[in-house]
């Protein structure tokens, strides 16, 4: 047996989808060496690479057109404005918004949650109504709701997961009930890969007239977004996820619903008239936009969704598919290996231990093999205390890793079993 | 810079079999760590005679190999000390760990000493200082109590 076995009936072939050399080339980044070894990056879900035309296109508005945005009515200030309001353009039809108006820049999907916890939750919520959210929430859409319940006297309530870390339609069920005002569900799971059904979950929520907030951050990077499809009030996610810059992120909201929340911070831009004892807002979404916004930032992720488009988010999704696919048949071939998660379908993420050996160890052990992968808790400690478990290692793909690149890992995590001893192949 | 500089045969043997490894029913003092980043966790034991002298101590905990088989390692040479002898060789484990300072040439220090090749995995630091940090807070707690 060699140090690497593929199972006969899984065959590394390029995915048909994508031309992943020609897009990899894009990437400065994916070109570099790590520890003398090329680097193969699966931590896409701490944060994606980043094209050169997002890199260049932050240096051409500071090389260029640098100018604060709705203020001056100077050339440069025009410029950048047009650029920034461009940009709210791109991302309302990368996610089929109803217009760029339900758009709000944020810093990225947590200070979006933290806006609808405080612009929102502040303003409706009473003691006694609940906030549904699920066990395998992200700490950003956990700590938010304990801030504001513990100020609003409202409650935490949490969906429990199935076995194999599926939702449980059936404890969501009996958990909506007429003091639910919210229920707060991530799209895709940050530790297990589960893609949520989140149209079935807008429909039992509408039933008893609670809100519907999607934590879209391991979403809208991988796979076509249709906000109105969903049918949520609010969807958040970050730019540096889906090749943009960091610092930017996008809070979707039913115009309807902005409207009605008090704004998140105050100050300049957010402003209609001022006074020394009160003022009036803008409308939404500028009412949300106090201070001189990332505004390179925001004008990277137009250029990244451009970038995106042109690729296709179809096609995106389907190479990850063909990509998840190939790495869980070669992830069960081994039996030291326990992978956590829907054995079906799901997102471009496995969490995995290793019989023996620390996830941190294997981080490490990797690393030097220039593989970059993630060890921890993952920011989702509710969900590892019902796994029973204190880490995971994860590795997490995007359009542009190869099954080239999965085949490194696997004779990377070789490695680890040659330190720590333990080399129990499957025999097939 | 080299992983045989990290995971070297001790440490592998102090994390597979680890000394003191448990609990004690009546210490003196009780301390718990953890890293919030990564999820390690730790619990100390540590039982003093009368004159403040390490009679007993366990841990218990849940960690990578670094942060175990360095809290096995810690129980080991603690065993015996005063607390102030203690706190000196607390304060070499982190000048250690920085580079900065060493371990007696003793065997006694044989198998700590072997930790320092960490302090070339800065990322990996807080794995190494967990059980000593805690040490050192279980100290004050205790003298403040």
């Amino acid at each position: 047996m060699t140090e690497n076995p593929v199972p006969s009936d899984v065959v590394n072939e390029r995915s048909p989808s994508l031309d992943v050399d020609k897009i990899r080339a894009d990437f400065p980044v994916l070109q570099r060496q790590v520890h003398g070894k090329p680097l193969v990056y699966l931590d896409n879900a701490a944060t994606s690479q980043k094209p050169r035309i997002v890199i260049d296109k932050l240096s051409e508005f500071y090389s260029h057109y640098n100018a604060n945005v709705h203020r001056g009515i100077h050339a440069l200030s025009e410029e950048a404005t047009d650029a920034y309001e461009e940009a709210r353009e791109k991302v309302k039809d990368f996610i089929n918004a109803e217009s760029a108006r339900n758009i709000v820049y944020t810093k990225g999907t947590t200070e979006s949650i933290n806006l609808v916890a405080n612009a929102w939750g502040r303003k409706f919520l009473e003691p006694g109504n609940e906030i549904v959210l699920t066990y395998m929430e992200h700490h950003s859409n956990i700590v938010p709701w304990h801030i504001v319940a513990r100020d609003t006297g409202a409650k935490i309530r949490g969906a429990e997961l199935t076995a194999d870390g599926r939702l449980d339609l059936d404890s969501l069920e009996d958990l909506l009930n007429e003091k639910t005002k919210l229920v707060a569900v991530t799209q895709m799971s940050n530790v297990l890969g589960t893609i949520n059904p989140i149209r079935q979950i807008t429909e039992m929520a509408k039933k008893v007239n609670a809100k519907v907030l999607v934590d879209g951050a391991q979403g809208a990077a991988h796979s076509p977004t249709d906000v109105r499809e969903m049918g949520c009030d609010f969807y958040t996610f970050s730019g540096h996820k889906m090749c943009g810059p960091t610092g930017v992120g996008i809070l979707y909201g039913k115009y309807d619903v902005l409207d009605e929340m008090d704004p998140f911070l105050g100050g300049g831009e957010m402003i209609d008239e001022v006074h020394l004892d009160h003022s009036t807002y803008k409308e939404p979404p500028w009412k949300f936009e106090a201070g001189t916004p990332n505004i390179a930032q925001a004008i990277g992720l137009g250029y990244a969704i451009d970038y995106l488009n042109n690729i296709g988010m179809e096609k995106i999704l389907e190479h990850e598919s063909d990509l998840m696919n190939y790495t869980m048949r070669r992830m069960n071939y081994f039996e030291d290996i326990e992978v956590f998660g829907p054995l079906g379908k799901r997102g471009g993420i496995v969490s995995f231990t290793m019989d023996g050996t620390h996830p941190h160890d294997i981080a490490t052990i990797v690393d030097q093999e220039g593989v970059a992968i993630r060890a921890g808790h993952h920011c989702a400690q509710p969900l590892m205390r019902k796994l029973g478990i204190g880490s995971t290692a994860r590795i997490s793909i995007y359009f542009y890793n190869t099954t080239d690149e999965i085949d490194i890992f696997f004779q990377a995590l070789h490695k680890v079993r040659e330190i720590f001893g333990n080399v129990a192949e499957r025999t097939v | 810079m080299s992983l045989n500089g990290l995971y070297k045969e001790v440490i592998l043997d102090h994390y597979r079999t680890p000394r003191n490894r448990g609990e004690l029913e009546n210490p003196t003092f009780q301390e718990g760590g953890h890293n919030p980043s990564c999820g390690d966790t730790l619990e100390l034991y540590v039982e003093l005679d009368e004159n403040d002298i390490v009679r007993d101590v366990r841990f218990d905990g849940h960690g990578c190999s670094i942060s175990m088989a360095s809290s096995s390692m810690m129980t080991e040479l603690i065993k015996g000390k005063s607390l102030d002898e203690i706190l000196e060789l607390i304060d070499i484990f982190e000048g250690m760990m920085h580079g900065e300072a060493q371990f007696p040439d003793s065997d006694e220090y044989l198998d700590v000493a072997s930790l320092e090749g960490i302090a070339d995995f800065p990322v990996r630091l807080k794995c190494a200082t967990l059980a000593w940090d805690s040490m050192k807070r279980g100290i004050e707690h205790y003298r403040e109590s």
